[in-house]
């Protein structure tokens, strides 16, 4: 019961921040210099047909509060407007590069799953010089943000090994895969690096308890207490840092998809930020941003299961 | 053998070297390249042997030659006064935002705590908000509709860090106002202001100073970002972040070292001012005892 | 009883590294205990008691230099590995002083308690549930069913520890060593728990070793107790004798040192000076000598060794000397 009131608080925060979320980029609009039809044109001049269509569409001669209604009604049933320069819905423009963003960021985090806890958890339970590497290792990798491990990347395993193409997005799945996997690496590499330290800081903790050593004193083999008692316990912390930055790829994929020209959701939203093409930027960001804070409430949810005590605090984490 | 102080040597700078030695070798080190990077900061244009600004296309992409260490870059400028002369807006980029977001933060975080109450779930409400907006995202918002430029991002990232400043600052501070000698201050008749200005912030004094540290480390590489998608720091002003982004063709024509010496530049001091504010973190669990 | 000790230690020595050099917790503790025998173990902080239970219970940590020998029904507990050391832990149970400690708090209560018997004794999870039920009712809790699901934070502190002494004994050990179970429980709880210790013990024949810092709790249910000084057993005493006749200056203390509930102090009896850890002993005198009011030269000329006097053993120099005058005279 406890437990129902629990995710149903959660939900109520996350549909309330989102309300507020929308509210702020909607308010976008007439935070821009100049009257929010400017700032819909992208400064340029437009003919008085062109305009009229403007006003009806985004009630821009209705009140303030109606019109973000209008915004927001017409978002949760799919319509977002029209690009300004490109003279499409934004949802079909959406539509085809959401694929490309998603993947990235599946792929990323695959990654920095398999590599970052796994690299955590051995180096946790092995003290010894391969622990020191890892750590100084990751010391390193914490500090290359996505761009600067793309160049890196780039000229080694594409200029100079050839390995993996430098470029774009490859046609057919597997043309895709091989397409994708230097800006998954370039997008993985400083949150790998941040995870594998968190898990080995929390394997290393959880070890150090003392209902660790109840189950050693009771004969329970070592796997069987590595697997129940250690990892069992640090599977919090850890589930908590890896949705944490599994969260924020979501935002530093843009920086990806630029580097590699990609032709993802971020790249565009770069391109519309450039040529102010407000609606676009609207669109994308409210759809990050529901992302972003469903993916925290994911987290949330995940660690309330697998430490009870969590569903019974209020506020988040 | 004379008692003469050095001129200039106060009680808190004598406090900062104990602090700063007590962070061990590493801490040190990091000091010193965070050192360089400032001191970069300030004289940069002043160091740089040649024309960070000039292009001469002629010499576009030749290599190191001379007195050119490290070559030229995609207009034919000189990369090591390139990268001396970006050191400006590259670190003082993180520090705005650094000073932003640590001020507000810390306000918001000593407000909350003293009062509590409604003024607490009024500002803790207000902050939870903000945690929805990734920091690049809310950078790329403020350029779409402000324009691009360093200021816009800057506060644009300030405002997107602040929650999370806040939430930890305000956890100390609750501790903080818990100690009983609040209480006996209060009791005296001290007023608010005085206490927590007097007492309650110098207390959580080294938290605040490792948290900013942290923080310049991920301002550093969020503006670089920003400045890399052409959103932030404009060409052709020296930057970092944007020096990637230019010679990024680079890569390709096999002249990959204007782009890689930028990126040493901001790993390095990232990864200094990881070290250091780690330690500092440390210090400041340490001293909470 | 079967004079053919349970479980033996001879000799033992342990060094950790502290702080960098190795150091000495336990010097040369030997005790022995019989089957169904229980035996307290009596000391300060840094005492060396729990480090002796810990020894006997191979909970040392890595790196820990063992010296001498402990022997369980004849064979050498520190060569065991594998299989043959997991037999071992289902023979000689533990349980410890801060139960919310140890016991891991995001796994339910049942799993707990039937963790030991499915993987070690292959035992199905319906039965063991169902032995796990009957145990807790026998530490007094009743509605065992609805408790399995539980969570440890679900419950108080004295209740964990009656489920740590349920888990303890659902495999059928031979030996408890009790490391001050009580000592983080209220009065009232302890009260509770020492009497289901006392009575699960008897009823099932179990060996227990009681670690506890009060003198008075280990003489209430152990047949004899010994007591610990800076890494040294420096008494061992029939429970009963142990107040009326200490054969050691420190136990003398000890005892004198609890204020008595049926009389008026003026001022308590604090023993001057402050308790040694092992590895602060001296190498070549009495441990005790700087804080004994019966110090005398002898006992600053070597290590004293362990004299058998009275039914017991004593580790002072003056022993003999000494019989019959190191009253219990509480202050007045």
């Amino acid at each position: 019961m406890r437990r129902w009131r629990f995710v149903a608080r959660r939900l109520v925060v996350l549909v309330a921040s989102l309300l507020v979320a929308s509210l702020v980029i909607f308010a976008a609009l007439y935070l821009a210099p100049g009257t929010p039809l400017a700032a819909l044109s992208g400064g340029q001049p437009l003919p008085p047909a062109s305009v009229q269509v403007l006003e009806q569409r985004y009630h821009l001669n209705q009140s303030f509060p109606a019109q973000y209604w209008y915004w927001l009604e017409n978002a949760l049933h799919g319509n977002l407007g029209v690009s300004i320069t490109l003279r499409e819905n934004v949802s079909t423009l959406i539509a085809s590069r959401i694929w490309t963003t998603a993947g990235l960021v599946l792929y990323a985090s695959l990654i920095i799953v398999v590599l970052g806890i796994g690299l955590g958890v051995v180096s946790g339970l092995r003290p010894g010089p391969f622990d020191g590497g890892v750590l100084v290792v990751t010391a390193v990798c914490a500090a290359i943000p996505a761009f600067v491990a793309a160049i890196a990347l780039i000229i080694v395993f594409a200029v100079k090994l050839g390995w993996f193409p430098a470029l774009g997005n490859g046609t057919g799945f597997l043309d895709n895969v091989r397409h994708f996997t230097l800006p998954a690496v370039s997008l993985a590499t400083a949150s790998l690096a941040i995870v594998a330290r968190v898990t080995r800081a929390s394997v290393r903790q959880e070890a150090d308890r003392e209902h660790v050593q109840t189950a050693v004193s009771r004969g329970i083999p070592a796997r069987q207490v590595i697997r129940r008692h250690i990892l069992r316990n640090a599977a919090v912390p850890i589930t908590t840092i890896t949705g944490i930055t599994t969260a924020s790829l979501i935002a530093v994929a843009a920086v990806v998809e630029v580097a590699f020209s990609l032709n993802g959701l971020g790249a565009y939203l770069v391109q519309a930020a450039e040529t102010k093409d407000i609606a676009v930027v609207q669109g994308i960001s409210l759809l990050l941003v529901t992302a972003f804070v469903v993916v925290n409430l994911l987290t949330d949810l995940i660690c309330a299961v697998l430490d009870p005590r969590l569903a019974l605090t209020d506020s988040p984490r | 053998m004379t008692t003469v102080r050095a001129a200039g040597e106060t009680a808190a700078s004598r406090r900062g070297v104990a602090l700063l030695r007590a962070t061990g070798p590493a801490g040190i080190a990091s000091a010193t390249v965070i050192s360089a990077a400032t001191f970069a900061a300030a004289f940069g244009p002043l160091l740089a042997p040649y024309d960070p600004d000039l292009p001469n296309l002629s010499l576009a992409w030749a290599g190191p030659v001379g007195g050119h260490l490290l070559g030229y870059d995609f207009e034919g400028r000189d990369v090591l006064s390139r990268l001396l002369a970006g050191a400006q807006s590259s670190m003082l980029g993180p520090l705005a935002v650094v000073i932003l977001s640590v001020t507000a933060g810390t306000l918001l975080a000593v407000t909350a705590a003293w009062r509590r109450g409604v003024s607490d779930a009024v500002i803790s409400s207000g902050l939870n908000v903000l945690f929805a907006f990734p920091g690049i995202l809310l950078a790329i918002l403020a350029a779409a509709v402000f324009g691009a430029g360093l200021p816009a991002a800057a506060i644009a990232l300030s405002v997107a860090y602040l929650p999370y400043v806040a939430r930890v600052l305000r956890g100390a501070a609750l501790r903080e106002r818990n100690q009983p000698y609040v209480a006996a201050l209060e009791v005296q008749g001290a007023s608010a202001t005085a206490i927590c200005l007097r007492h309650v912030i110098p207390n959580i004094g080294p938290l605040i100073v490792a948290q900013a540290t942290i923080l310049f480390g991920y301002a550093m590489v969020d503006l670089a970002a920003v400045s890399f998608l052409g959103l932030g720091v404009q060409p052709p002003t020296a930057n970092w972040g944007v020096m990637i982004a230019e010679n990024q063709d680079g890569l390709l024509l096999g002249h990959p070292l204007p782009a890689v010496a930028a990126g040493l530049c901001i790993v390095a001091v990232v990864i200094a001012v990881n070290v250091l504010g780690e330690r500092l973190f440390d210090q400041a669990r340490a001293a909470r005892g | 009883m079967s004079d053919l000790p349970l479980l033996e230690a001879v000799g033992l020595t342990v060094l950790l590294e502290v702080n960098g050099a190795r150091r000495a917790v336990l010097r040369d503790v030997s005790l022995a205990l019989r089957p169904g025998e229980a035996v307290g173990l009596v000391g300060e902080s840094g005492s060396g008691k729990s480090m002796t239970a810990r020894a006997m219970g191979r909970l040392l940590p890595p790196g820990a230099e063992v010296r001498g020998s402990i022997r369980f029904g004849g064979t050498d507990v520190g060569g065991l590995a594998g299989a043959d050391l997991r037999r071992y832990r289902s023979q000689v149970a533990m349980i410890f002083q801060d139960p919310r400690a140890h016991v891991n708090p995001v796994r339910r209560i049942g799993d707990f308690l039937t963790e030991a018997l499915r993987s070690n004794h292959a035992v199905p999870r319906a039965q063991a549930r169902r032995r796990a039920v009957d145990m807790l009712a026998q530490v007094g809790i009743e509605d065992g069913t609805r408790r399995l699901r539980q969570y440890p934070h679900q419950m108080s502190g004295g209740m964990l520890q009656r489920i740590m002494i349920a888990a303890a004994l659902l495999t059928g050990p031979r030996l408890l060593l009790a490391d001050e179970p009580t000592t983080a429980l209220d009065v009232t709880t302890q009260a509770e728990v020492m009497a289901i210790l006392d009575n699960l013990r008897r009823r099932s024949g179990l060996a227990m070793l009681f670690i506890t810092h009060d003198l008075e709790l280990a003489a209430a249910i152990c047949d004899r107790t010994a007591v610990m000084y800076a890494g040294q057993i420096v008494e061992v005493r029939a429970s009963a004798l142990l107040h009326s006749d200490p054969l050691h200056p420190y136990t003398a203390a000890l005892a004198a040192a609890r204020p008595d509930i049926t009389r008026t102090m003026h001022r308590l009896r604090a023993i001057p000076g402050r308790p040694l850890s092992a590895f602060e002993a001296p190498a070549a005198e009495c441990a005790f000598a700087p804080r004994c009011p019966h110090v005398a030269g002898v006992c600053r000329a070597a290590v004293p060794g362990l004299v058998e006097l009275a039914g017991g053993v004593s580790r002072c120099a003056r022993a003999n000397e000494l019989r019959g005058q190191l009253e219990v005279t509480p202050g007045g």
